[in-house]
């Protein structure tokens, strides 16, 4: 790693000045990390009296366990769901503010602000809106014969959220995707223009695949968006429920741990979402390295 | 020349006005809601015109609580949060800047490890590792406290790789005028690095903010001393505190008191607040 040719000399003061962050590091992100590691080789029993050493036996458990499958599978479907819809969103609105002159930067202006709200807000105002009994798309989806009901219902209760967590994360991926369209060169689009082709293939053979390190890009940070940082629109609204239905691994850890006190097997869950993250990482850095040397 | 097709234009206008709408709804309905009386709910639906009893509704909630839910007024949840947001954002500024400067600006034997400790931070988000670090927490007796609200969330590899980019583009000829001139480290960092890097300061400043005022998880964990509960937190409380339905009126009002603030922080510094994004994260 590089460093400016030239350098001040000192003994000390260079350890001081990482000091702080590099305690913190330790106190708060290397041992819990590394004590979970280690309780996921642990079993306590019901009591807290004994702790034995298992071995690899809590992740075993794991993997033939119903609820912790289930789990799995309801976090693959959320994170798709919310990475598909915020991210198709997004691009349609890019796309049309795109096409704007003067009204760009308005539609920008009121487009960009729901980042700024907490998924947990987000999970509210939207459990408020599809509320069963006062909610107003209850009651206008009761028109078209639709029983609205997500606290019975698991599939609404999966959309409940998917929608919430969408709706969230749209701006960030409208501001990219903005970014990405106007950084395509003008002249690629007017040569195609002259040689005949319509808005639509001109979108389809030359914008989008121009999109597409963007567009990767993305759709990492919205996978790791979705796995990670929903915990609050889970749990401010359907909290798992119902019947497990949105139980994604996140909020399993959180319960497991909090609430079932269950540590061998909630330590054991950590590691396989510190495990998804790291791989997660190394994907997003190697797209950034690849960017920047083009 | 591309074709400037009428019905596209207004087609697009169309597609973009119903999507801020789409976009805004959720937010309408919330302000709405938060100036009806609570006999409005009880009777069906929820109304989409403002109702007359908004200035009741945010006096309740701001200076009364629910006291009988154990929430307390929402003035101090807004300060708890305030508070904790400012404390996350400049700790995490601070500690994220001395560390760049040394990273960048010296040369010491375990450099790349201390690099590589950093590093790890970006990896292992609180969700993932959070039953051993609310055991530190709480062995260190932080538990209902400002320090444990703010300091385990104050290690952060971006702001500290942002800066080192950044500290890395400017020229060399900086440091050899000053070090000419006689300048210390300290007075160099002081008086020409800071100042240099004001802008990023500012970006990531908007950003820092929005995370730290939108914590969640962690607030609900280390706090049970109603006096520290942070507003984001509190509504959940809200919600599922009583055993009957929500009060409605009262929590919609305290939603839009919760999302105000970073919300017109967005809107005020959108030029900041799109260079801070775009840069922490490409």
């Amino acid at each position: 790693m590089q460093t400016k040719k030239m350098t001040f000399n000192h003994r000390w003061l260079p350890y001081l000045l990482l000091a702080p962050q590099v305690i913190i590091t330790i106190i708060f992100f290397i041992w819990p990390a590394s004590q979970a590691l280690y309780q996921s080789l642990l079993r306590q029993d019901a009591f807290g009296f004994r702790t034995t050493f298992v071995w690899f036996d809590n992740f075993q458990r794991l993997f033939v366990d119903d609820l912790y499958v289930n789990s799995l599978k309801v976090t693959l479907i959320f994170a798709v769901g919310t990475t598909l819809l915020s991210m198709s969103v997004a691009l349609l609105f890019a796309v049309m503010v795109n096409k704007m002159i003067r009204s760009r930067d308005a539609y920008t202006t009121f487009l960009v602000w729901p980042y700024a709200v907490a998924p947990a807000i987000a999970g509210v105002l939207w459990w408020f809106i599809f509320n069963p009994s006062i909610g107003i798309l209850p009651y206008a989806l009761d028109m078209f014969g639709i029983n609205w009901n997500h606290r019975s219902n698991g599939d609404q209760a999966m959309l409940l959220v998917i929608i919430a967590a969408a709706w969230k994360q749209i701006s960030y991926n409208f501001l990219f995707f903005l970014a990405g369209l106007q950084s395509v060169p003008h002249s690629l689009i007017e040569a195609a223009a002259i040689d005949g082709a319509g808005r639509v293939k001109r979108f389809w053979t030359i914008v989008f695949p121009l999109l597409s390190p963007i567009t990767f890009f993305l759709m990492v940070v919205n996978v790791v968006y979705a796995m990670f940082d929903t915990f609050g629109v889970i749990h401010a609204t359907t909290e798992g429920g119902p019947a497990q239905a949105t139980n994604i691994l996140v909020y399993k850890v959180y319960r497991d741990g909090f609430v079932g006190m269950n540590l061998g097997s909630s330590a054991a869950q950590s590691v396989i979402l510190m495990a998804i993250v790291v791989v997660l990482t190394v994907i997003q850095f190697r797209f950034i390295e690849r960017r920047v040397n083009y | 020349m591309v074709e400037n097709n009428r019905w596209g234009n207004i087609l697009a206008h169309t597609i973009l006005i119903f999507g801020v709408a789409l976009v805004v709804f959720p937010v309408y309905v919330a302000i709405i809601a938060s100036t009806h009386p609570s006999g409005t709910f009880l009777r069906g639906t929820i109304p989409l015109l403002p109702g007359g009893e908004a200035w009741e509704n945010y006096k309740t909630v701001m200076f009364e609580g629910r006291s009988r839910a154990g929430t307390p007024p929402i003035s101090l949840m807004l300060w708890n949060s305030f508070v904790m947001a400012m404390a996350i954002t400049i700790g995490k500024l601070s500690i994220s800047l001395l560390s760049a400067f040394a990273i960048v600006y010296f040369r010491f034997p375990f450099r790349l490890f201390f690099f590589w400790i950093i590093f790890l931070t970006l990896m292992l988000p609180v969700e993932v590792r959070i039953v051993p670090t609310f055991q530190v927490v709480a062995d260190l007796g932080m538990l209902n406290s400002f320090a444990g609200l703010s300091i385990p969330l104050i290690a952060s590899a971006t702001a500290t790789f942002l800066f080192r980019q950044f500290f890395m583009t400017i020229p060399e000829e900086m440091l050899e005028a000053s070090r000419v001139d006689g300048a210390g480290p300290f007075k160099f960092f002081k008086d020409i690095l800071l100042p240099l890097s004001i802008t990023n300061i500012a970006a990531l400043f908007v950003i820092m903010f929005i995370y730290g005022w939108n914590q969640y998880l962690w607030p609900l964990l280390i706090t049970t001393d109603p006096n520290y509960y942070t507003i984001v937190m509190g509504i959940q409380r809200m919600v599922t505190g009583g055993d009957s339905e929500p009060l409605w009126h009262l929590v919609m009002a305290t939603v839009v008191l919760a999302a105000l603030p970073p919300v017109l922080v967005i809107l005020f510094m959108q030029r900041l607040f799109v260079k801070g994004l775009t840069e922490t994260e490409k």
